[in-house]
């Protein structure tokens, strides 16, 4: 897709490959050209004004992360992150996302290749039912589990004639996490899934190859790239999940606090750098998710078509 | 593209030849079941318990209709600014070179990564009359941390890579030759977009408008630092819900979350019905 774009700009006709040409048709070409890309001015002026919009409302606001959290130096930097307060939210971060992030993954492949590989009735209501949690609002994916497991909720009497915590401890938070990150490793192996075709797996179905070994060994290199990108976007929004969790943690100090409620505390207190310097934690998370995002589609799209290699 | 599979599977239920169905089909239903279909079948059900009159108090009241002018509105707005940039970003990306191009088309998906949090407070330390925006802005009469203006801001922040990845592939595609036989045709370079370029992408815009907006509805993370969280005038409506659970005012929350997820179950079906049209149209050119 990128070669195509650009070789976009120039036009089809075959280019002047020298000076015999009569002028006026070179003067043609060039005037198509011109027609096709815009004069230089209005380039420059969209160029300009585009990166002005995207300083504005993303950069600013990113560097604005770092620039306070190094307010008062580093060690001041450093000293937020060491509070024992905020390593238990680390802590409990990592957990939540150790174990949102393989479930939502088997999840996801599995559901990517029953979409992609086999049509049946109820198909597209299932991938509307994929793509719903993402367009529910994150305080209603928390509210839901606090209807379900709460002590007014549905389930709260039995839960709590058993003595067992879901919200407001670790399992309501990683529910909602749960829910939340829901679609999006399906939503990236989808399309790769059904870009890379059928052809090499039935070539290894014939050739005896077992199911497993089938998708390890066929389908798996296909869609690494794909994969990898889903996994990590997963994880990034596991660990900076906000709505969500905050609804059903309860904000229990150093035991139901996640990183990204804990920022939310710090900044409640006026504790600026504290905030910024634990956000600058989950920033470094959005950045590396980005340079794998950069990674993955040159990888996947340098693939040949069709997958042969 | 009419593979064997494909070709097997048009009678409906018989698989391809694929191995793999019915542990795939029973895993996913499984734990879409659970983690998914489960407690949204909580709320329906708690829904459910409502008596009429109460719902109808709590939603409509006067609190309640100023959250909705402000969530659904403001998520109008926002999802109109990020359509224009949405398109004037693709453009940007899709047709020029310059340097740093690379750089700005991977910046674009941060707002999909950062946590909302982390915008809310950045955002906020931009744009509070403190900071380095909002007081420039502040200067001139303009505030925008803590009213209606930075909620927008904050919405249109979350929504703009939906925006732009809805358009970008569209334009990709969509190669010279028709503006070519324009432009050899005699038309300006203006007439050339709104005629020929403009109608194609009117689906994707429309796709992007539709997924900005939803996500901007749903937000909650990033306004509620910079909206200022005032009752009537700069409360959203997942705040307001957030409110009434911490007042443990579980029936007024959950009729609120009612009116919130009707709202959601709209815009999904216009998504997906908007992206069919999409593919249609895109089969045709």
């Amino acid at each position: 897709m990128s070669d195509l774009a650009q070789a976009q700009p120039a036009p089809s006709l075959p280019l002047a490959e020298s000076d015999t040409l009569p002028t006026r048709r070179v003067k043609t070409r060039t005037g198509i050209r011109t027609a096709l890309r815009g004069s230089l001015s209005v380039r420059i002026s969209l160029i300009a004004l585009a990166l002005a919009f995207l300083a504005l409302v993303v950069l600013l606001p990113l560097a604005a992360v770092f620039a306070q959290a190094l307010e008062k130096g580093l060690g001041a930097y450093l000293r937020a992150i060491r509070q024992p307060e905020t390593m238990a939210a680390i802590r409990l971060t990592l957990v939540t996302a150790l174990l949102v992030v393989p479930l939502n993954t088997v999840f996801g492949v599995a559901a990517a290749w029953l979409i992609a590989k086999y049509r049946f009735p109820g198909r597209n209501l299932l991938i509307t039912l994929i793509d719903l949690p993402f367009s529910v609002s994150p305080v209603i994916s928390g509210l839901i589990f606090v209807l379900l497991f709460g002590s007014q909720g549905l389930c709260g009497q039995w839960l709590s004639d058993h003595d067992i915590k879901i919200v407001f401890a670790t399992p309501g938070i990683v529910l909602a996490t749960a829910f939340v990150t829901f679609p999006f490793v399906a939503r990236e192996v989808l399309p790769a899934l059904q870009a890379a075709g059928n052809a090499e797996e039935e070539a290894a179905l014939i050739l005896g190859a077992s199911g497993w070994r089938l998708f390890f060994r066929v389908t798996l290199p296909k869609i690494r790239w794909a994969l990898i990108y889903g996994i990590i976007l997963c994880n990034a929004r596991a660990m900076g999940e906000f709505g969500a969790v905050s609804v059903v943690s309860g904000h229990i100090r150093g035991v139901t606090n996640t990183v990204p409620l804990q920022v939310e505390i710090l900044y409640n207190e006026y504790d600026f750098v504290g905030a910024f310097a634990v956000a600058s934690l989950l920033t470094l998370v959005a950045l590396a998710t980005l340079v794998v995002k950069k990674v993955a589609e040159r990888f996947q799209s340098a693939r040949p078509e069709g997958g042969v290699r | 593209m009419a593979t064997a599979a494909h070709i097997a599977a048009r009678p409906g239920w018989r698989p391809g030849p694929l191995p793999g169905f019915r542990p795939t089909l029973g895993f996913t239903l499984l734990y879409l079941s659970l983690v998914v279909l489960l407690p949204l079948a909580a709320l329906v059900c708690k829904s459910a318990g409502l008596s009429w009159g109460a719902f109808w108090a709590t939603v409509t009241s006067s609190r309640a209709l100023a959250a909705y002018k402000l969530s659904f509105g403001g998520a109008l707005l926002a999802g109109g600014i990020n359509t224009l940039a949405g398109l004037l970003l693709s453009w940007v990306l899709v047709r020029y070179r310059f340097p740093g191009r690379d750089m700005v088309d991977a910046i674009i998906d941060l707002p999909l990564a950062l946590p909302t949090a982390v915008a809310g407070i950045a955002l906020t330390a931009i744009y509070a009359p403190t900071g380095t925006v909002g007081g420039f802005l502040e200067r001139h009469g303009v505030q925008v941390a803590f009213t209606w203006v930075g909620v927008v801001l904050a919405m249109v922040f979350v929504g703009l890579p939906f925006a732009v990845r809805s358009v970008q592939p569209v334009l990709m595609e969509l190669g010279p030759e028709l503006e070519e036989a324009a432009a050899v045709l005699g038309a300006s370079r203006l007439r050339t977009f709104s005629r020929v370029i403009l109608p194609v992408l009117v689906p994707p815009l429309l796709t992007g408008f539709a997924l900005a907006f939803a996500r901007a509805v749903g937000e909650y993370g990033s306004i509620v630092f910079i909206s200022g969280n005032m009752p009537n005038h700069t409360e959203i409506v997942p705040l307001l819900i957030v409110t009434k659970l911490e007042q443990f005012q579980y029936q007024q929350a959950t009729a609120l979350a009612v009116v919130m997820l009707a709202g959601s179950l709209v815009t999904l079906l216009a998504v997906n019905l908007l992206q069919a049209w999409n593919r249609r149209w895109a089969g045709h050119v």
